[in-house]
């Protein structure tokens, strides 16, 4: 199949960048959307052309390396996927797609279509962790947690920390993949000594960030690539008042 | 208190203050459509006058009244700056508009809000701004015998400019006389204009609670398995449907009646 | 030099807790004082920078990620074994240090192993306590599988997540020492070099992949936990980024390389569809618990299959082959790996390969539905299914799964002793960047285990015991040898970025990958090896006449990025050829053809090849030193593997 491709570039977060136009040509239904790209980054190379820059790494829909907004989508129109595990057959010959970065503030262009994800660093290192140190914990098999428990943290767990929620949310809020972790520790035993002192701080470093907030229209969860649940931010809005309004728990750090 | 104001700041704070007051104004909103099903009583509005009036002048109400002004302005405020943080969350748009499922009214509170605002603001001019200070607004007087159950109503004219409303009985008759806000509803709703503007905006107000009730709910973190779906139940049926339907066929039975030219 | 592996006296069950007390210990008040640099943050890199932060020493990690939880520990699906015994089937520490010895052919190390073993439980104890949410009974306690043919439940799941759920562990564990100040994280950051002074590790050349800057660092150590080089062979489970710069950088300066041929192949991969693969997928071992592999009976039935006139599903049962049950009836299709892997290429080379590309065989559930209920497959199977439905667009519940064996995993690396110190003092190795404790073949859910192993329980002993011999004096980029390093750093940029050829560099990798398979893949000769040699010494002169780097170095440079791991994989491919051209006999993933048994089965020969063969770089173009390490046997008998 044939296909024209609508691309971002823009050479750094300094200069400003605009749409280029390119031919994706041969393009095999069986490939992924990355190996799309791929294809037309060899052409440019060989043209001595810079080829288009975007992140990338597992391929397989884990890592969360992989971004990109096509035609309205994060990770592109199909549900429950990254854009690595999109494949060609989804588009038809002809059309023209548009891929543009992640858009936000808190996320800014490093090159063309990747953006600096850096902010989520932050502030899972806010308190995204259950303070226990190498050695000296209990057997595994200690604490017994029921299935349905631990199901429902995993299924928070799964979050691969790819800003698509960011993406597709018209706030740019990150409460989604926030609420994600909160929840997750939050559920578990292990992470109840913890609970309302990490809701604290890793919705102050959120905040600083410089994301929106969440007004609950759900277009984070129809597009999230593990289909993480709206729950979640229930959930982490819950804790936060709970701490904040009636317990003393405070914060180990006033603000940063 | 420094870390009261903090939490109030934060994102989430800000996100908690636009769930109380919006939740707030629900219900607010029962119970004002609640008295203002009294304009349906064929009683030449004499029950919806002492409703009014009842509500003016009661203190705890009064109380209440200012805290609901208080809300509206918080409320709107707040979303307001919420609305204004939140495009400053994305400076540069998207090419393509975004086409992820979201409902219409989830990604449009702010207008509606804004629409909503622009209608209170009318709404309280006309009605609330005049019952208080309109010096020329009319009296009724109402006389029901209390035997019969038969009511009489005539025109009054207060003997003092101070004078706001009695209630006296006299040889089995009750004689109550009050400010006639009824007629002015009724003259407010025979303006076709003024009618087609309080439907949109009780369209907009079917809109603004279809999401925003419930997200109300998911706001303070009170989602559950089993409760969420009443809370979606109770926004959709009696906050998107049924109380703006009856705030709307209010105008629209009045603007009915002056056609008929029934006063 | 000699090759000290630093094995510690006595019994083989003692000698690690005896080591451990032998072993010299930092001050408290003393940790800060010293600096640590640690490359790499996937399960091993992440494990030992969160536990060496937490005692106190001051850390600097590197990944060229945008963020540490993207290591390609991320991807890992099946498990992570541990000798915990929970479901009171007969493990035993001793049963899975057997297990590991033996599924590595008899090539590792047996006082490693037995360590191995030994740590096994603490990792899970300490992931549980992290919050890491591991598949749990109905009864609130763990639960386990059994994996890659292992005859006890020992394997800790996370859905088919497991590496990912063990690496969020790991994250957050180093995210906790971030936050204190313990551990400084650069990210995006690409390791290029290794600094040494005196003979002694001493620090690294980084470039800044966002804005190019060459900058040095400079520690007490220098631990590299930088992952596995599949991607030698182009295609490969890794991901797109896995790479062998920091290994090979430092190999040559001076680490021996240890059984550079030593790479896994997986049997249960979607196969290729075509020359614009960029990877390929792993489907989890377990597939083969329910699924019945086989190929056409005929060749003429697969040129049918192939041109798609004939069905899988309308292929007769007598014209089906189910070559694994009918060669090795009694482990039928859970034979190891390494077998089922070369079966499948024999039958592709005997022309009865399906599929597209002919380079696939079939694994079949139809047999399992019937049996079990679509229902129950799906419950089992059911993400995997979607998977390979998202990528082939082919319904397996309907027709059989097409598969074909990938390269997965090297058990190849840096050559380390006991205290997983490189040949270089104060240069470490961790996780699969070592030549490790798999010997010549990895059992399933055991790279898990050695990565956390190493990471949290083995270094921050072993670690502490050079430190402290070396003493806290400062280590300061000052030092002439950083400018010097940094400078050839900066050269060899140069050099990749000058080149204006006509081919790009994926296209160098494309057809590296294409030798390697070919010659040094799942079966190997002398004959093939040799010519590839001569194949890859013509790629390289090539790549460095004729390739094509584009851009500049002040800038994002993928390009750059590409060209300079590609140029390194190309000299591991020549070493990769030259171990395995001296390794004359057939053992774990690694088949000479010459060596065989009568009925076609891998032949050992302990007596000339039980050591670890370690390579020492002598100089561009120099033909590379081999150094033996002899293994020796104390706890278990050699016997062949025998799986008829
Ligand atoms: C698809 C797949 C499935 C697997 N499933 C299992 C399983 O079920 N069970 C099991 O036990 N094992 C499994 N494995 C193997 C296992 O996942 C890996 O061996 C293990 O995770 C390696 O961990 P590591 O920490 O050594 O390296 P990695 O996780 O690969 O981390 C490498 C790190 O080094 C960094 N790095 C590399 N080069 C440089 C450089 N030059 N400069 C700076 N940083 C650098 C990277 O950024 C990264 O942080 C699987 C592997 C694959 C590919
Ligand atoms: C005065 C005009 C009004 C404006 C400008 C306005 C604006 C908004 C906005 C922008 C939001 C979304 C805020 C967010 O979710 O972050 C919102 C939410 C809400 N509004 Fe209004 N509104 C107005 C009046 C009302 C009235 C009269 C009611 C009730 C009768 C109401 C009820 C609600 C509710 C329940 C929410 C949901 C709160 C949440 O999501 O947490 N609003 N409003
Ligand atoms: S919540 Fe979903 S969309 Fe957001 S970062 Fe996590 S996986 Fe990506
Ligand atoms: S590249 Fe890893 S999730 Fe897409």
């Amino acid at each position: 199949m044939n296909l024209t491709l609508k691309v971002w570039r823009q050479k750094n977060a300094q200069t400003a960048g605009k749409f280029v136009s390119y031919k994706a040509e041969n393009i095999s239904p069986d490939m992924s959307f990355l190996e799309m790209l791929d294809v037309v980054n060899e052409s440019l190379t060989h043209k001595g052309d810079e080829p288009i820059n975007f992140d990338h790494d597992c391929r397989e829909g884990i890592c969360g390396m992989c971004s990109l907004y096509i035609n309205g989508h994060p990770h592109g129109p199909k549900r429950g996927i990254t854009t690595c595990q999109l494949h060609m057959r989804t588009f038809h010959d002809g059309e023209t797609i548009t891929i543009e970065p992640w858009r936000a503030e808190a996320f800014p262009i490093v090159k063309d279509l990747a953006v600096d994800r850096s902010a989520f660093d932050r502030i899972q290192q806010a308190g995204g962790y259950v303070s226990v140190n190498t050695g000296g914990v209990p057997d595994g098999n200690a604490i017994p947690i029921p299935k349905v428990i631990a199901d429902e943290a995993f299924n928070s767990a799964t979050c691969i920390g790819c800003g698509a929620c960011v993406a597709a949310c018209k706030n740019a809020s990150a409460m989604l993949f926030v609420s994600a972790k909160i929840t997750q520790l939050g559920l578990l035993p292990q992470g109840q000594p913890e609970r309302y002192r990490r809701v604290q701080s890793m919705v102050a470093q959120m905040d600083e960030e410089g994301f929106g907030s969440c007004t609950n229209t759900g277009a984070c969860e129809a597009e999230c690539p593990k289909e993480i649940k709206l729950t979640n931010i229930a959930r982490m809005n819950n804790d936060y008042f709970s701490a904040k309004l009636f317990r003393e728990e405070e914060v180990h750090e006033q603000g940063h | 208190m420094s870390e009261f104001k903090q939490t109030l700041n934060s994102s989430l704070g800000k996100k908690l203050i636009m769930a109380l007051t919006g939740l707030f104004l629900c219900t607010f909103l029962i119970v004002h459509v609640g008295g203002n099903l009294l304009l349906f009583n064929n009683d030449n509005g004499f029950s919806f006058n002492v409703y009014a009036n009842f509500l003016t002048h009661f203190p705890p109400i009064e109380v209440i009244a200012y805290l609901l002004y208080l809300s509206i302005l918080v409320h709107a405020l707040y979303g307001l700056i919420l609305t204004v943080k939140n495009r400053k969350a994305r400076p540069v748009r998207y090419a393509v508009a975004a086409k992820s499922d979201a409902s219409w009214s989830s990604k449009n509170m702010g207008l509606l809000g804004s629409i909503m605002f622009l209608f209170i603001v009318i709404h309280m001019g006309d009605f609330w701004f005049r019952y208080h200070n309109d010096k020329t607004m009319g009296f009724k007087e109402y006389r029901t015998d209390l035997a019969t159950g038969e009511t009489k109503v005539s025109d009054y004219t207060p003997a003092n400019a101070e004078f706001s409303h009695s209630v006296s009985t006299e040889n089995n008759v009750e004689v109550v006389r009050v400010k006639d806000l009824h007629a002015r509803v009724a003259y407010s709703f025979s303006n076709i204009i003024y009618v087609i503007f309080y439907v949109i905006a009780m369209g907009a107000v079917a809109f603004h609670l279809l999401h925003g009730f419930q997200s109300a709910f998911r706001t303070l973190g009170w989602v559950h398995r089993k409760y969420t779906p009443v809370v979606y139940f109770i926004g959709t049926w009696l906050f998107a449907v049924i109380i703006p339907l009856l705030f709307a066929a209010m105008p629209v039975y009045y603007y009915y009646l002056s056609t008929q030219g029934a006063h | 030099m000699t090759l000290d592996a630093k094995i510690p006296q006595g019994p083989l069950a003692e000698k690690w807790s005896k080591h451990k007390f032998d072993l010299k210990l930092v001050n408290p008040a003393n940790k800060r004082k010293y600096d640590i640099i640690i490359v790499g943050t996937g399960l091993a890199g992440a494990s030992a920078a969160a536990t060496l932060g937490e005692l106190g020493y001051n850390v600097k990690a590197f990944c060229f990620q945008d963020s540490p939880r993207r290591a390609h520990s991320i991807a890992a699906q099946g498990g992570i074994n541990a000798a915990k015994n929970y479901q009171n089937d007969g493990d035993s520490v001793f049963r899975l240090f057997y297990d590991t010895i033996k599924g590595g052919d008899y090539r590792a190390r047996e006082a490693n192993v037995h360590r191995l073993a030994e740590v096994s439980v603490n990792i899970i104890d300490q992931c549980v306590a992290q919050g890491v949410p591991f598949a749990r009974e109905y009864g609130g306690l763990l639960d386990n599988r059994s994996f890659g043919g292992s005859q006890v439940s020992r394997t800790f799941y996370a859905r088919g997540q497991t590496g990912q759920q063990l690496l969020l562990g790991a994250y957050s564990a180093l995210n906790r020492q971030i936050h204190a100040g313990k551990v400084k994280m650069y990210t995006r950051h690409e390791m290029l070099d290794v600094v040494t002074i005196d003979g002694h590790a001493k620090g690294i050349v980084t470039r800044n992949m966002l804005t190019g800057a060459i900058d040095t660092h400079a520690g007490h150590a220098v631990l590299l936990c930088t992952g596995g080089y599949s991607n030698v062979f182009y295609l490969s489970t890794n991901a797109i980024g896995s790479n062998v710069t920091a290994a090979w950088r430092a190999h040559k300066r001076g680490a021996f390389f240890g059984n550079p041929c030593y790479t896994q192949i997986h049997p249960t991969c979607i196969p290729v569809t075509g020359d614009h693969q960029s990877k390929l997928t792993l489907m989890s071992e377990s597939l083969r618990n329910d699924g019945r592999v086989w190929a056409p009976k005929t060749a003429e039935i697969a040129e049918q299959l192939r041109k798609g006139t004939l069905k899988a599903d309308q292929v007769k049962e007598d014209d089906r082959d189910y070559f694994l049950e009918r060669k090795y009836p009694a482990f039928g299709n859970l034979v190891p790996r390494d077998v089922a892997s070369r079966n499948a290429k024999e039958m592709v080379e005997e022309g009865k390969g399906v599929g597209g590309s002919g380079f696939a065989v079939f694994l079949d559930f139809a047999d399992a539905i019937k049996r079990l209920g679509e229902e129950t497959v799906k419950a089992k199977y059911g993400n995997l299914f979607d998977m390979y439905y998202q990528i082939t667009n082919e319904n397996p519940y309907k027709q059989p799964m097409r598969i074909y064996p990938a390269v997965h995993y090297t058990m190849g690396g840096l050559w380390v002793d006991y205290n997983l110190s490189t040949t270089v003092p104060g240069l470490y190795a961790l996780g699969e960047c070592n030549f490790s404790d798999h010997g010549a073949n990895r059992l399933g859910a055991s790279a898990l285990m050695q990565g956390l192993s190493d990471g949290y329980f083995v270094i921050p002993y072993t670690l502490g015991d050079y430190l402290a011999k070396i003493g806290p004096k400062k280590v300061d980029t000052n030092h002439p040898a950083f400018e010097k390093t940094k400078q050839d750093v900066i050269a060899h940029v140069n050099k990749l970025l000058s080149l204006k050829g006509t081919k790009t560099t994926n296209e160098y990798h494309r057809e590296l990958g294409h030798i390697m398979w070919e010659y040094c893949g799942m079966a190997r000769t002398e004959e093939g090896l040799k010519k590839a040699k001569g194949l890859i010494q013509a790629l390289k002169a090539d790549f460095w006449k004729n390739a094509i780097v584009t851009g500049e170095n002040e800038e994002v440079n993928a390009s750059l990025e590409r060209a300079g791991r590609v140029a390194d994989f190309i000299e591991l491919g020549e070493l990769m050829i030259d171990d395995a051209l001296m390794r004359k006999e057939s053992c774990g993933g690694h088949f000479r053809v010459e060596s065989q048994t009568p009925d076609g089965e891998a032949l050992r020969d302990d007596e000339n090849f039980a050591f670890v063969a370690a390579w020492e770089f002598k100089g561009e173009n120099q033909p590379e030193e081999l150094h033996k390490e002899q293994l020796t046997f104390e706890a278990v008998h050699l016997s062949q593997r025998n799986y008829a």
